[in-house]
């Protein structure tokens, strides 16, 4: 078999498994520690389809940041000390038959497509270098822009996070 | 090489996860991890068509979808923290202000 | 180059690589003692062995021999997982930061890092920040307030300085124009080592080294004072030991990276001009990487012993007031000296 199958059926299975984990796990850190490994499992995908600076970049921004942030939620939370961190559903069968619907609506769709492409061109031209050429010219007010909006969101998180003094 | 429509699969079984995480699931923080998942689901599409397409700027809107994704993250916690300091809670059939 | 020697290969460079780091680590412990005796004016271990230098491998068998204790209020699968973590993120990071120049050995061309990758640098930032869950979950996990507050500390600390150290790695990025470690360590030939074109960001970045190893002055999240042991006060036996492991294994990887982002890596100056032969010149380049870096772990253990701990308000103040501030400043430093040396 192909290395390449090889490598994307390890994970798509750490991928699913651990997604599935997350939905359904009732202690909220082993939740956490779930999505930690999905994040890994779709950085794999991003190295399989040659976008390796996405992949660190996911995993310094999601893994290193965005994560940590929610392990910090969610030991500010709950009574820190306790170790069991438990929480139920709600919802189940209304959720479900939605999510039912959903998904046949878009798998459906997903294999009665015809994707035109059969077999992937050569990789984009290196990606770091094309993406930072891209941000420096087309894309600067965008980049720009992006950069206020991650400001303008920290400083808000502060001030709403932040104890209310009378 | 793997066929384009595996990646797409995968981001489809990943996407709809996310969306019962959100529909089923009470505590808001899980619900949040839940739409973390469907953005990433979102982004392996977006990397794929990329991949498939030869064409970077998938990769770039994935770039941009991570910041706002940050910003995103740093709100709605600070938010669930505030909230959890008034009712005490984070569950969502607990939070029901706007109830009548 | 056929895949199986290119996998023979690589494998012969991890096996090396895995043992010369356990041995350092076991030495750097007993080096560590050595040298605070040193400093203190006391002899330090001198029992096992001549000159104690057997005392590593007793230490290591009394941990293995101790009793693995799970307090009751842990969470035992965390608890366990915690420690694994911390070593597999200790030992992948050396993957990318290149020990020597590309030699030429039976007919191959083999670089002297085991895996070349273009973006080496981001690759250890990655793992650095996969570092601060080790500490966290172990915190949390041991079901005690000191751990916890010990892996709270900890993650916030590491967090924060996380920013000036990437900042300060900009500046090289800048410089060297690459972010492949070799390619960046070729850049600093000759006198142009960062550490020279950029002193600001050689401090910024030494001194959020030293906050990223949680080594004193540093250490609140182990504090003994304040914390009896921080995050493994709950820990015993190899657990223990995991950990111990894991903070030296990410000492070696600090003084590594500095030696490979400002001190010119495994380069000797105007080695060129002597007119030596390929192989001793490659032998006397790896000799300079190692030594490079055995001085720079000296120095930790040095400040480790001489400079009191800080406060934790200091710490922050530090870190986003001083350290954060300064590494902007390097950036722009780094952009104007990129600018006049083309």
């Amino acid at each position: 078999m192909d290395l390449y199958l090889i490598l994307f059926y390890f994970f798509a299975i750490i991928t699913l498994v651990s997604a599935f984990f997350v939905v359904t796990t009732r202690n909220v850190i082993y939740a956490a520690f779930n999505l930690m490994l999905t994040l890994f499992g779709v950085a794999g995908f991003y190295v399989l389809l040659g976008a390796d600076f996405i992949a660190i970049v996911q995993l310094i921004v999601y893994v290193g940041g965005i994560l940590i942030l929610l392990i910090f939620g969610v030991m500010l939370t709950n009574k820190i000390t306790d170790t069991d961190i438990k929480s139920g559903f709600l919802n189940r069968v209304p959720g479900l038959l939605i999510v039912g619907t959903f998904a046949g609506i878009l798998i459906g769709t997903l294999l009665k497509s015809t994707w035109r492409i059969a077999a992937p061109l050569p990789p984009p031209v290196a990606g770091l270098v094309g993406i930072g050429n891209l941000l420096m010219t087309e894309y600067t007010l965008i980049f720009e822009i992006l950069g206020a909006v991650l400001l303008i969101a920290l400083i808000g998180a502060a001030s709403i996070a932040r104890k209310q003094s009378n | 090489m793997i066929p384009l429509p595996y990646y797409l699969l995968i981001s489809a079984f990943m996407f709809i996860m996310g969306v019962i995480g959100v529909l089923t699931r009470k505590n808001a923080i899980i619900v949040f991890m839940s739409i973390e998942l469907m953005l990433n689901a979102a982004n392996l599409s977006f990397v794929a068509f990329s991949s498939f397409l030869g064409n970077i700027y998938g990769q770039l809107f994935v770039f941009f979808v991570m910041a706002v994704a940050a910003a995103e993250a740093a709100v709605g916690l600070a938010i669930i923290i505030s909230i959890f300091r008034n009712k005490a809670t984070v569950n969502l059939d607990e939070i029901n202000l706007l109830k009548w | 180059m056929s895949i199986l020697a290119i996998v023979l290969i690589t494998l012969v460079k991890i096996i090396i690589i895995a043992n010369v780091i356990l041995i350092t680590v076991s030495y750097l412990v007993y080096f560590e003692r050595k040298i605070s005796a040193w400093v203190q004016n006391r002899i330090g271990p001198n029992r096992v062995g001549p000159l104690g230098l057997f005392q590593p491998f007793a230490d290591v068998l009394k941990l293995m021999l101790k009793e693995d204790i799970v307090p009751d209020a842990a969470n035992k699968l965390v608890h366990t997982l915690a420690p694994v973590l911390a070593l597999i993120v200790a030992f992948t990071t050396y993957a990318v930061i290149p020990f020597g120049p590309v030699v030429t050995m039976f007919g191959y061309q083999i670089p002297l890092v085991v895996a070349d990758v273009n973006i080496g640098i981001l690759y250890v930032l990655a793992f650095t920040s996969i570092g601060v869950y080790a500490i966290t979950f172990s915190g949390w996990s041991s079901g005690s307030k000191y751990s916890l507050i010990g892996g709270i500390r900890s993650s916030a600390q590491m967090i924060s300085y996380e920013i000036s150290m990437g900042f300060s790695i900009a500046g090289v990025l800048l410089t060297a124009g690459s972010l492949r470690p070799m390619e960046i360590v070729a850049a600093q030939h000759g006198w142009m080592w960062n550490a020279v074109l950029q002193p600001i960001g050689f401090i910024t970045f030494l001194v959020s080294a030293f906050a990223e190893t949680n080594r004193l002055p540093f250490d609140l999240p182990e504090a003994e004072p304040e914390l009896v042991g921080g995050y493994h006060t709950e820990y015993s036996s190899m657990k223990f030991a995991s950990f111990f492991l894991a903070e030296y294994a990410n000492m070696i990887i600090a003084s590594a990276m500095i030696v490979t982002l400002y001190l010119g890596g495994w380069q000797v100056p105007y080695i060129e001009n002597f007119g030596l032969n390929a192989g001793i010149t490659a032998i006397m380049q790896v000799a300079a990487f190692l030594f490079k870096t055995g001085v720079l772990l000296f120095f930790f253990i040095w400040v480790r012993w001489s400079l009191p701990r800080f406060r934790y308000d200091q710490l922050m103040n530090i870190g986003w007031k001083v350290m954060f501030p300064l590494s902007l400043v390097n950036l722009i430093w780094a952009a104007i000296v990129t600018m006049l040396l083309n």
